[in-house]
């Protein structure tokens, strides 16, 4: 299935020895604080799930170190990400809600984007190839981000955070800009390759159906604060909150 | 997407390039202009007659003092003087700006007037020669004209196209000095403010203009300005709208009163 | 006869048409004015004159010039002003204020402004011309300054607008894939202000070329080296009203240029 190639674009590499992700933090939006402290061991993704509002985004911003820290801590493995650790240095893949393509660079050019950061173009692109092909992107490289649909644009956000190679990957509300017909056939493409990753995921989302298919456990974030952790079995089992009760008998999405 | 921003900088632009250009030819005039837009004869509250006088900038000082004088002798009458470069003033006039009288720094302006019969009789009521001209304690140490060929010092001459340049040329080719110049400006006053701010060593404009100047700069005579007269002609204008005050004023500046702080400006007798 | 529409036509009312008419007229009759005593016959004669020559040699050297400027210090500079809507209120107004003022206020102020700044005699210009020999006013570089000065503003408002209505999160995901900040500024942010760079950097053009006060004011007029077609044009009024209006149709000849390079990409209504 994969060819040979030089060292630089090797395929993906497998998930023996990644780190997990270790994070204690508080971090402030507006009137709300919002604390939460978790480990993630890499195999077992977590998700994060809360109504609009919860703060789910901003956890997922401070670790990816896009928002500051209002205390607290982030470590990958041995890895402390005190404050002063830039985005650019902490090896953290970001999938965005609505994916954030670079809108005027082609789908081949985002995959790209990281080793472009490093490398010349041409080694960037050559670099893209595998990639390209492992998320069946190859027969759309050439095409911008505002021809792409929904499930597309999805797995070009996956492919570029993935082609930086980053040690931890954070997924946010995922599946929110998909057309419902797609989500499901979407949910369990997102899952595999999740799966394939291997290393430490956070998915934040507001669905139990994506938390089913992509996360072995659950964190539930209510107004900042954590509310209740478990398996979904176990918050189906007992309930702690008014919220988390609706949300497990409420339609899946 | 950026559209709305651009059509502002755009408006901006088209704004900004009006105000350039009507700058220069309003500086001269911060009380002319009004009355000159609503025409020659307006009655003011007090019930004067304007009279619209157009006159060189090297006048501005004495023609100031002499309006005020007039306006003392003739309660009814509003003197509002437009001054600017000679050349300017009379192309405005050709072009129909509604003046009553035209005081010129040369000839040569007033004859463009005279012949277009716009203006008639032309009386020179004073003369004026070129000085050196430098800042506050000659920080250059110019001594006489040929220091105006020193590459090494900023230099300001008015361009020829105005009265003071066509004289400075004349004087520079008479004694046969070669300037080496910097900025050739618009109008003699120009020249004296750049020199009275410091930034240029020496420049050449009237004698009257370095009096007017006061402790700013210092003037140095220069031999062959005796030779290089400026004869500054006065006239009523035929359209003049306010014909008996113009008349009356022409007269004024001619007569022993006008010819009095002509000469304590540092003018010379016709 | 009546195809399905959505405009509202024949609607005005009559006050309304004849004020905007008269508007209008006073847009373009000046212009067609200037057409029409143009001196055609004598047209290539005047252009070919070396004043005239020599000016839009000037004119267009340093108006390239201070746009390229206006890119280097504009960009960023737009870059801040964007970021400055997370800034308290009162330093953010001043900084909008302080970018806004050249675009309100008189040329010739600036001009004054500057030559109190950089003249011999000046805050900085003392400096120059005591420690390094340097004086700015009456050379070339004073002709740059003063249209940098006026022109500025035009390419900053152009590219912050661009700025604001970029998404910042690409910015964000730039950051997650390993971009340094500068590689963000550099493959993200400007990549995609591109357009905006580029119309703010043809209205910066042309406002330099038009710039006049503040050139005269600190540059001075010495043919060649400072005398630039608005000013050469000026001047030629006093003597020789035919070259005047040969430059003055040389530089509506530039702005129509412009309006047209610009037309169907970034200039609203014009594309009617």
């Amino acid at each position: 299935m994969m060819p040979a190639r030089p060292p630089s674009t090797s395929p993906p590499p497998q998930p023996a020895g990644r780190p997990a992700l270790h994070a204690d933090v508080t971090v402030v939006r507006g009137e709300t604080r919002i604390s939460a402290e978790f480990e993630v061991v890499p195999g077992h993704p977590l998700a994060i799930i809360g109504p609009n509002g919860a703060g789910k985004s901003s956890l997922l911003a401070a670790i990816a170190g896009l928002v500051p820290l209002e205390s607290g801590r982030v470590a990958v493995g041995g890895r402390v990400l005190h404050r002063g650790v830039p985005p650019e240095r902490r090896r953290i893949g970001v999938v965005f809600q609505d994916y954030v393509l670079f809108p005027n660079l082609t789908v081949r050019d985002n995959v790209a984007f990281a080793t472009r950061m490093r490398h010349s173009r041409a080694n960037a692109r050559a670099a893209a190839e595998p990639w390209l092909e492992r998320y069946g992107l190859v027969a759309l490289a050439d095409r911008l981000p505002a021809e792409l649909s929904g499930g597309q644009a999805q797995r070009v956000a996956l492919a570029r955070a993935l082609a930086a190679e980053p040690e931890v990957l954070l997924l946010d509300e995922p599946m929110s800009a998909l057309d419902v017909e797609v989500r499901a056939d979407m949910r369990a493409e997102l899952a595999t390759h999740v799966r394939e990753f291997g290393g430490a995921t956070v998915l934040v989302t507001h669905s139990p159906a994506d938390a089913a298919a992509l996360a072995d456990s659950v964190l539930v974030l209510e107004s900042g604060r954590v509310t209740q952790r478990g398996t979904l079995d176990e918050l189906r089992a007992a309930p702690a909150t008014p919220y988390v009760e609706r949300m497990l008998s409420g339609s899946a999405e | 997407m950026p559209r709305r921003v651009v059509a502002i900088a755009l408006a901006a632009l088209l704004g900004g390039t009006v105000t350039a250009c009507a700058s220069p030819s309003d500086g001269g005039s911060p009380d002319g202009s009004p009355s000159a837009a609503a025409g020659s004869t307006t009655t003011a509250a007090a019930g004067a007659t304007t009279v619209t006088v157009f006159a060189a900038a090297s006048l501005t000082e004495a023609f100031d003092e002499l309006a005020t004088r007039f306006e003392q002798e003739h309660p009814t009458a509003d003197i509002v003087i437009n001054y600017g470069g000679s050349a300017a003033l009379a192309r405005q006039v050709v072009e129909g700006a509604p003046a009553d009288v035209f005081a010129s720094a040369a000839e040569e302006p007033m004859r463009t007037l005279v012949d277009a019969g716009l203006a008639a009789s032309p009386v020179v009521f004073a003369t004026n020669t070129l000085q050196l001209v430098v800042p506050a304690g000659n920080p250059a140490d110019v001594a006489g004209l040929d220091d105006l060929g020193r590459p090494e010092l900023t230099v300001a001459l008015c361009d020829e196209s105005v009265p003071c340049g066509a004289a400075s040329a004349e004087l520079l080719e008479r004694q046969s000095v070669t300037a080496v110049p910097d900025t050739l400006e618009s109008d003699v006053r120009a020249v004296l403010t750049k020199v009275s701010l410091g930034e240029v060593d020496a420049g050449l404009v009237y004698r009257t203009d370095v009096l007017a100047a006061g402790d700013a700069v210092e003037g140095i005579e220069v031999t062959g300005a005796a030779f290089v007269v400026n004869r500054y002609p006065i006239a009523v204008l035929t359209d003049a709208a306010a014909a008996q005050f113009a008349t009356d004023f022409v007269e004024f500046i001619a007569g022993a009163e006008g010819r009095a702080v002509m000469a304590e400006a540092g003018f010379g007798a016709p | 006869m009546a195809a399905p529409t959505t405009r509202v036509s024949g609607r005005l009312a009559w006050p309304v048409i004849a004020l905007a008419g008269l508007g209008l007229a006073l847009l373009v009759l000046p212009l067609a004015g200037l057409v029409v005593r143009a001196p055609w016959a004598e047209l290539p004669e005047l252009l070919a004159r070396r004043s005239v020559l020599e000016a839009l040699v000037l004119s267009f050297g340093t108006a390239l010039a201070s746009t390229a400027v206006c890119l280097v210090l504009g960009v960023p500079l737009a870059a801040v002003l964007a970021r400055a809507a997370d800034w308290p209120t009162v330093p953010r107004r001043l900084l909008r204020a302080a970018v806004t003022v050249p675009l309100v206020l008189p040329p010739v102020v600036g001009g004054i402004a500057l030559l109190l700044l950089l003249g011999r005699r000046g805050l900085i210009g003392s400096v120059l011309d005591d420690w390094f020999g340097v004086t700015v006013p009456f050379s070339t570089g004073a002709v740059v300054l003063a249209q940098v000065f006026v022109a500025l503003p035009f390419l900053v408002f152009a590219v912050e607008g661009a700025l604001r209505s970029t998404d910042r999160r690409t910015e964000l995901a730039a950051a997650t894939l390993g971009a340094s900040r500068w590689q963000v500024f550099r493959f993200v942010t400007l990549p995609l202000v591109a357009p905006g760079v580029a119309a703010g950097a043809v209205l910066c053009f042309s406002r330099a070329l038009g710039e006049f006060g503040a050139t005269i004011t600190f540059a001075g007029s010495l043919p060649g080296v400072t005398r630039t077609l608005p000013i050469a044009s000026y001047l030629a009024m006093q003597s020789d009203p035919d070259e005047a209006i040969a430059l003055a149709l040389l530089l509506l000849a530039v702005s129509i240029g412009v309006l047209l390079g610009l037309r169907d990409r970034w200039l609203p209504g014009v594309r009617g």
